[in-house]
């Protein structure tokens, strides 16, 4: 039988409170997806179509540099949501994405939900709302640990 | 000798008089030994076999003969006062002499001072400790004295932030907390190689992950004054009441005992009234920049 996600989603804390009808949207982009430790869910640069929830596992969040390697700027686990580049023009990854260990997410299909916002903005501003306190939390994040509170 | 103690806060009353306050106690190096990188803990025990009893949270005036004093937080089980534990950073003339102490040297001690982390305050209430850096220190005596009495606590959780992987204090402490079932132990660093499998960012980011009551839970938070106000913000948003917040403040402590003032933040001396503090005593002069 095949077992829709709309019970799994509505469990995930972005999505707590979404109304119904736009959770059933958010449902018809969304699938399930697995990854093996090591394994990336997405690469800078790359084209940013979809975002993720990660409902088990955990995800380092990684950028490149020529001289250092990839450097983990933050890891993200269970309940957090991966990236909004998809959101944002043009449309592309700004960094990598490594699954530390075996991670479940729900991922969903960012391009079909950029057509349902732009006919609905009820959906629209509830999702850009929710991304917004995600950026506003790690924006708050970042520049505490640009501080290096424990250097001195 | 007699001395006054002095008073900081308005209406305050003058405190009894102590025998002696500037006076250090002897106590002998039983062991020390690096912690990370430029961290170490010293075991000591007293010369006159008098163990010191202490409060969770309180310190000591530690006393090199020739370099300095310092003032040190406890970081020892105050069920075990036999031995006097110090976890001390290396930054400082005082610090790095006490770091090459050896076994059986001497070293001087007054104390312990200061206010203690209201434990008992805590009981029936959800705990959450947050740790920064070597502000895991200070805290850890608490740590001890909430698992020795497990029973009187609601959930239990100890979030730790540190720099790297290798500055994270007691690790292997940490280990087996979090082999205990009635304690969520979660570290997290601000950075880190490819190869640690934990946590990276910022130790607030830890603070959605962990179940507590907001209403009915107490937090106790020691670290870099800037991480102990990103805490106390990110707890008050998921309403932990103000009054229910306690931190630990670090100042110039010289004294100890409240009578040469360098310590003073507005009405309080750090050494007397503090180190720890409720929130609501000192939210808004946390955000003087003039103090």
């Amino acid at each position: 039988m095949h077992q829709t996600l709309e019970p799994i989603m509505a469990e995930q804390p972005f999505l707590k409170g979404l109304d119904a009808e736009h959770l059933q949207l958010l449902v018809g982009c969304a699938s399930n997806v697995r990854y093996e430790a090591g394994q990336y869910l997405l690469r800078e640069s790359e084209e940013a179509n979809q975002f993720y929830i990660i409902r088990h596992g955990r995800v380092a969040i990684e950028v490149y540099t020529p001289n250092r390697g990839p450097i983990v700027i933050e890891t993200l686990g269970e309940g957090d949501v991966l990236g909004w580049s998809w959101l944002v023009p043009p449309y592309n990854w700004r960094f990598d994405a490594r699954a530390i260990e075996l991670t479940r997410a729900i991922v969903l299909d960012g391009k079909c939900l950029r057509s349902k916002c732009e006919q609905d903005y009820q959906l629209g501003y509830e999702l850009l709302s929710r991304f917004l306190q995600i950026i506003e939390r790690r924006l708050q994040a970042t520049r505490l640990q640009l501080l290096d509170v424990y250097k001195d | 000798m007699k001395t006054d103690i002095g008073t900081a806060g308005p209406g305050r009353q003058t405190e009894p008089t102590l025998d002696d306050p500037i006076l250090p106690r002897m106590f002998q190096v039983r062991r020390i030994f690096s912690e990370t990188a430029d961290s170490f803990s010293c075991e000591l025990q007293p010369s006159d076999g008098e163990v010191m009893h202490f409060s969770p949270g309180q310190f000591n005036m530690l006393y090199v003969f020739g370099v300095g004093e310092i003032p040190i937080s406890i970081s020892g089980n105050p069920d075990k006062p036999k031995l006097l534990v110090h976890t001390i950073r290396s930054v400082g003339p005082a610090s790095k002499a006490i770091r090459r102490l050896k076994r059986g040297d001497l070293i001087g001690v007054r104390g312990p001072y200061g206010t203690g982390w209201p434990v008992k305050g805590a009981e029936g209430n959800d705990v959450v400790i947050v740790a920064g850096g070597i502000g895991l220190a200070p805290l850890r005596p608490l740590i001890y004295r909430v698992l020795a009495e497990r029973e009187k606590y609601g959930r239990v959780a100890l979030l730790v932030g540190a720099r790297t992987p290798g500055d994270i204090l007691f690790q292997r402490q940490l280990e087996r907390w979090r082999g205990r079932l009635d304690i969520d132990v979660l570290v997290t660093v601000d950075k880190a190689p490819r190869s640690w499998r934990g946590n990276v960012g910022v130790v607030t980011s830890l603070i959605p992950k962990i179940r507590f009551d907001p209403a009915t839970t107490t937090a106790f938070v020691c670290g870099p004054e800037v991480m102990m106000r990103f805490t106390a913000m990110e707890l008050e948003v998921r309403g932990v009441p103000t009054s229910n917040l306690h931190f630990s403040l670090e100042r110039n402590m010289k004294c100890g005992i409240g009578l040469c003032g360098h310590c003073q933040l507005g009405p309080y001396f750090i050494c007397k009234d503090g180190p720890v503090l409720g929130l609501d005593k000192i939210k808004k002069l946390m955000a003087l920049r003039e103090i």
